[in-house]
């Protein structure tokens, strides 16, 4: 199908486009790569009645250490994360997940801000910015919000961001020594949702987590910081603590049934990340269970 | 809901024209450019058939606005073909039945080209994962997978 008819509005600047959404707000979606909001559009999930497109705005683009986190300009597309040093080297855990994001055609128009401020709850980076501890820096006419990432979600395609305001910019902690993540999706085919996701961060030192912060996605209505992973940090990891770990996180997952899984087979190939993550970052072949990825 | 100008150059041609907001660049290339190569399947960016090349990478046109396009530099499989960028490849395409009702070809051929111009020498896995994002219902892909794979050997000078 095609996109219902909408009138078109090409901002030079934030703030013209905060006046723009200050006007239009209730009834304006923010086009930025397009690649969650026009295939919306396009099966009339939704109809606009008027966008406005926030690509041409170069102060939102761009990738850069400043002082100690590192800023990610909202209108940066996945393949500029795939190619950027800076973050394969302070935060590798992103550059990793948005590999699995889509398709190369897709990943070259869609860009961060547009994916976390659309808020699927099967998306890799929502999850990759909650385990990182990211910070969401969003506009409006009230000045600038600084949203802890966990905050930031708050639902299916649901936000903290209000209808006048615009996502600018997203800061991440710069990975620190001894700094370790994991990302794993099952999904179908390379490119698609997943049926079950995570990613995590952590800081191990001999041979335990002094940290590990676990991101799943596709287990809810949003993403999710597992408690589980209290279970697991600052103590010498035997098969029974992960056993204890993996039959909490169980028990805080509260997966959606679809055409894809059951809640059952989520909570399962949740657990079975979870075993993975552990055995790999700690590199313990002996905690690893279910059959080989 | 009024029309915007739009210029942009396709396939190396300065084009000029009014449209209204809500069409999408793959319907103007086939319906206001007459460039019918590229096809319109899914229309929400799944099947890869819409694919095109703009400012030198390939996008889904489905997603894409025309009124996105403004200043933009978009290649067409046309463009592709006339030019005989991919001449090598759409005769491996021949070659190894990499094709049957053609639906998916175009959008094949502009995926294919666009992981050999960034990776000369790719494996099996790499050439599946970056045709991930399209769709052939025909050929199962073992024949397609063939005939990028034989277009990398002969590129790179190496018998295919």
């Amino acid at each position: 199908m095609k996109a219902s008819a909408f009138a078109y509005a090409r901002p030079t600047s934030v703030a013209n486009a905060l006046e723009l959404l200050a006007a239009h707000g209730d009834r304006a979606k923010v086009l930025s790569g397009g690649q969650s909001l026009m295939p919306a559009m396009n099966l009339r999930l939704i109809s606009p009645e008027f966008i406005v497109d926030i690509g041409g705005l170069a102060e939102l683009r761009g990738i850069v250490v400043k002082g100690d986190v590192l800023m990610i300009g909202a209108l940066t597309r996945h393949v500029d994360v795939l190619k950027s040093p800076e973050i394969a080297a302070r935060a590798p855990l992103l550059k990793d997940a948005t590999s699995h994001v889509a398709h190369p055609a897709i990943r070259n128009r869609g860009t961060l801000g547009g994916s976390l401020a659309h808020a699927d709850p099967a998306s890799e980076l929502p999850a990759c910015m909650v385990a990182l501890g990211a910070t969401i820096v969003v506009c409006g006419p009230k000045g600038e919000r600084r949203i802890p990432a966990r905050e930031f979600f708050t639902g299916i395609y649901e936000t903290a961001l209000s209808p006048q305001e615009l996502l600018v910019a997203v800061e991440l902690p710069l990975a620190q020594k001894d700094s370790a993540h994991f990302f794993h999706e099952f999904a179908r085919r390379h490119g698609d949702y997943a049926i079950v996701g995570l990613a995590a961060q952590s800081i191990v030192a001999g041979g335990q987590f002094n940290e590990l912060r676990l991101g799943y996605f596709a287990v809810g209505d949003r993403p999710l910081l597992a408690l589980a992973a209290g279970k697991l940090v600052n103590v010498a990891i035997t098969p029974e603590i992960l056993a204890n770990a993996s039959a909490v996180l169980g028990e805080e997952l509260d997966p959606q049934e679809d055409q894809q899984a059951t809640p059952a087979m989520r909570r399962h190939l949740a657990k079975v990340l979870l075993s993975r993550c552990v055995s790999t970052l700690l590199s313990r072949p002996d905690l690893r269970s279910g059959a080989p990825a | 809901m009024t029309p915007v100008a739009i210029s942009l150059e396709v396939n190396g041609e300065r084009v000029d024209a009014h449209v209204l907001p809500r069409l999408n660049l793959a319907d103007f290339l086939r319906e206001h450019l007459k460039l019918t190569g590229t096809h319109v399947g899914c229309e929400h960016g799944v099947c890869g058939a819409c694919t095109v090349r703009v400012n030198g990478e390939i996008v889904r046109s489905c997603l894409i606005l025309a009124v996105q396009a403004q200043e933009g530099s978009v290649e067409t499989i046309e463009g592709l073909s006339d030019s005989g960028e991919i001449a090598d490849l759409q005769g491996a395409f021949r070659d190894r039945n990499a094709l049957q009702c053609g639906f998916c070809t175009p959008g094949m051929l502009m995926a294919a080209q666009d992981l050999l111009t960034q990776s000369p020498a790719p494996d099996r896995e790499q050439i599946r994962e970056h045709l991930s994002g399209n769709y052939c219902r025909c050929t199962g892909y073992q024949a397609i997978v063939d005939a990028v794979e034989t277009t990398a050997r002969v590129r790179a000078g190496r018998a295919p």
